[in-house]
């Protein structure tokens, strides 16, 4: 992505709207079609649809051979779709909560991802490992991680974020297809779940044919001149309304990006607009610290901390466990007060 | 009925039976446990409209009730004191209430109130309670390895203190289930694990989800005696559990029950159950229905003790509801407070 080009790059070939939910599992839906060495399995996925409507529609298409519903045996199932992969099949494992890793993590960190390397490149393992992420609706502290940085610390998997229903399917599609362990981590706030309070960017514009999108490019969300908002997944949305907010009050016209990946990480975006800008605050509903937002701090002053007119604001999870009663997790949550004050900081007003 | 399979279950002590007093108040343990959750279900359900929204309202996020399996939490507990130690799941009222937890910091903690067990820091799936020595998980089956150390505490102090470790039938296919027996039957802690089989882990059947007819058969391949209870009757528990908990207190190391209970509610609130193939007739499978009747039959209740109970129960549930409503919210400015004992995050 050039950083100027702010569009979705596909020429939109429909005015179809589908809900982040739908434009995820239809991708899914895409490849097995297309491809038989592709199949999903996890907690609920069959006659559930997932949860979180990850596969909504996916049993009665693909029959119960493809559509697995698992054990809760975490470390059994991801392990099967680790040594699937190896065999040349194209797992899809879903890990209900990502908050529920603590269980499994050794098959996703320690061979998931470090086969390939192992291997000497020889061995490889194209699956991915869907999961779902995020608070904002009091299921407390077991129940409400993004965990992200985590992933994304640990060597050897990709880890994508989508926050639109575009980017879920176009980013299900490229990470089905990629030859690496891809995490891809949708929060459950942009789902669009009609349980759930929503953003009305939950639902959009989806191409019904299959795509692409670039894993590793991220996107500018919203254009601005006055400082650079960095950030992923919901709190995308919650930093454009705020940015929205801000520009028609005359306070300052704030870019936002969204970051779509965070391994590889696209570094070239961040440092060309905050080299633009001069500004930077960076949005992440993870824990604060030893994470995504100290990496793009560093990915800026790595290069050339100057470019800097103003200390740099980080809009994240202090480093608390998720509180369970609304007041306290609202408090600790990059909401929209919090990225105003933000914005407002950097930019003196 | 119950399917025994335990190899080489040592000297079985503990009454047969329990008398009728014991009866009636296990039944009114059940009615407690009922009326609780009903009013939490009022509660919940009362202000997620016009839209339902499950982070909206007076009690928000997941909430997932016992309605049917009060004769495993009433069954069991009913052999425990308040130094014993329970460990939960994220199914978790009926065993705090059985266990004797105060209702009012209980119901408190459920409404998110600073007033709550966890000062509404916690939530329904995390209640930690050091009156009863009561702990729960909402990620299924880490329960189970916790109490392997209480129980090794109460051991090292040259007490008869257990703990019992309770966890869902599709928990048991869980890695921590197993390392766990295995600890404790090799190390003799005075543990008594307990399987509550609703036959649906969330809407996978348990026909799905697990390669053996009874865990109890489990127990059996990490050399501990366990026993499947078939009936979801109050009395069936209680005896199995007095066999396992004699049998724990008195050295003779751990065992395992597994009751086939039901599940009459949804795996959470919100849940339509689509998925579900056996609701036809279910509201007369209703276990303290059941076993009103039969105590009635037995001439052990009448009109007057039902109605008791009810009035009791009520006037109980009440009065903890009402205290959670009138509690304070917690401050959001102490949202990091309690991170740790003695160093302070910054917000
Ligand atoms: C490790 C882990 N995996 C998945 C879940 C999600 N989950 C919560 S409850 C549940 C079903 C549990 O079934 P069971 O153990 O039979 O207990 P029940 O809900 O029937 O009481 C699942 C899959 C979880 N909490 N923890």
């Amino acid at each position: 992505m050039t950083a100027t080009e702010t569009s979705q790059g596909a020429a939109p070939t429909t005015t179809r709207r589908l809900t982040t939910a739908k434009a995820m599992s239809e991708g899914i839906a895409q490849e097995m079609a297309a491809n038989p060495e592709v199949f999903y399995l996890g907690e609920d996925v069959g006659a559930y649809g997932g949860i979180f409507g990850s596969t909504g529609g996916l049993l009665d298409q693909f029959g119960p051979q493809r559509v697995i519903d698992t054990p809760i045996s975490e470390t059994a199932f991801i392990g099967l779709a680790v040594g699937a992969a190896t065999e040349g099949m194209r797992p899809i494992a879903e890990l209900m909560f990502v908050d529920f890793m603590g269980v499994c993590l050794d098959q996703i960190y320690n061979h998931m991802a470090k086969i390939h390397y192992e291997s000497g490149g020889n061995v490889k393992v194209p699956m991915v490992l869907t999961t779902a992420v995020g608070g904002g609706y009091s299921d407390a502290a077991q129940h409400s991680q993004c965990l992200w940085g985590l992933f994304a610390h640990l060597p050897g998997m990709k880890v994508v974020v989508p926050s639109t229903p575009y980017d879920a399917k176009g980013l299900m599609i490229s990470a089905i297809r990629d030859d690496n362990p891809v995490v891809y981590m949708f929060h459950k706030g942009v789902m669009g779940l009609p349980w759930m309070a929503k953003n009305p960017r939950a639902t959009d514009v989806v191409p019904e044919e299959a795509y692409e999108v670039p894993i590793g490019k991220a996107r500018i969300a919203r254009p601005g001149t006055d400082c650079t908002v960095v950030t992923i997944s919901l709190s995308v949305h919650h930093a454009t309304d705020v940015a929205d907010r801000l520009a028609a009050d005359g306070v300052a016209d704030a870019e936002v990006i969204d970051l779509r990946s965070l391994v590889p990480l696209d570094r070239e975006s961040i440092w060309e607009s905050v080299a633009r800008t001069g500004r930077l605050v960076v949005v992440d509903e993870d824990y604060l610290s030893f994470g995504m937002s100290g990496e793009v701090v560093a990915t800026v002053t790595d290069r050339d901390p100057s470019v800097l007119r103003a200390p740099v604001q980080r809009v994240a999870v202090p480093d608390v466990p998720i509180p369970y009663a609304r007041g306290l997790e609202h408090a600790v949550l990059p909401n929209a007060g919090r990225i105003e004050a933000a914005i407002r900081a950097v930019v003196g007003a | 009925m119950t399917l025994t399979s335990s190899p080489g279950s040592s000297s079985v002590v503990g009454a047969a039976e329990p008398d009728d007093t014991q009866r009636v108040a296990m039944y009114r343990q059940m009615v407690l446990i009922r009326t609780f959750e009903e009013a939490l279900l009022r509660d919940y359900h009362a202000d997620k409209s016009p839209v339902w929204d499950i982070g909206a309202g007076l009690i928000p996020g997941e909430m997932h009730l016992a309605a049917g399996q009060e004769p495993v939490a009433v069954g069991i507990c009913d052999h425990l004191t308040t130094d014993d130690a329970v460990t939960a799941t994220h199914r978790p009222h009926h065993l705090a209430i059985a266990h004797g937890m105060d209702l009012r910091k209980l119901a408190a903690e459920i409404f998110g109130r600073e007033t709550g067990l966890g000062k509404g820091r916690g939530g329904h799936m995390h209640l930690f309670d050091p009156a009863t020595h009561f702990s729960c998980s909402g990620i299924i089956a880490e329960g189970y390895p916790p109490a392997l150390g209480q129980a090794f505490a109460f051991l090292r102090r040259g007490t008869d203190r257990i703990a019992v470790a309770v966890t869902g039938e599709g928990a048991a296919n869980q890695g921590a289930f197993h390392e766990t027996l295995n600890l404790a039957a090799l190390w003799k802690l005075p543990v008594v694990f307990v399987v509550e089989d609703n036959d649906w882990g969330i809407s996978v059947p348990r026909s799905a989800s697990t390669s053996v007819p009874s865990n109890a058969e489990r127990a059996a391949a990490y050399g501990m005696p366990g026993e499947r209870v078939e009936d979801n009757a109050v009395e069936a528990v209680w005896q199995a559990a007095g066999r396992a908990v004699d049998r724990a207190r008195n050295g003779g190391g751990p065992s395992l029950i597994e009751v086939h209970t039901l599940r009459l509610w949804g795996h959470f609130e919100g849940d339509a159950q689509g998925y579900r193939t056996d609701l036809e007739g279910i509201a007369d499978r209703d276990p303290i229905t059941t076993y009103e009747v039969s105590l009635r039959t037995a001439g052990v209740l009448d009109d007057a003790g039902v109605a008791a109970a009810k009035a009791d129960a009520l006037a109980a549930v009440d009065d903890a509801i009402a205290f959670a409503k009138d509690s304070p919210i917690p401050d959001p400015a102490q949202a990091t407070a309690y991170a740790f004992t003695d160093t302070e995050v910054r917000a």
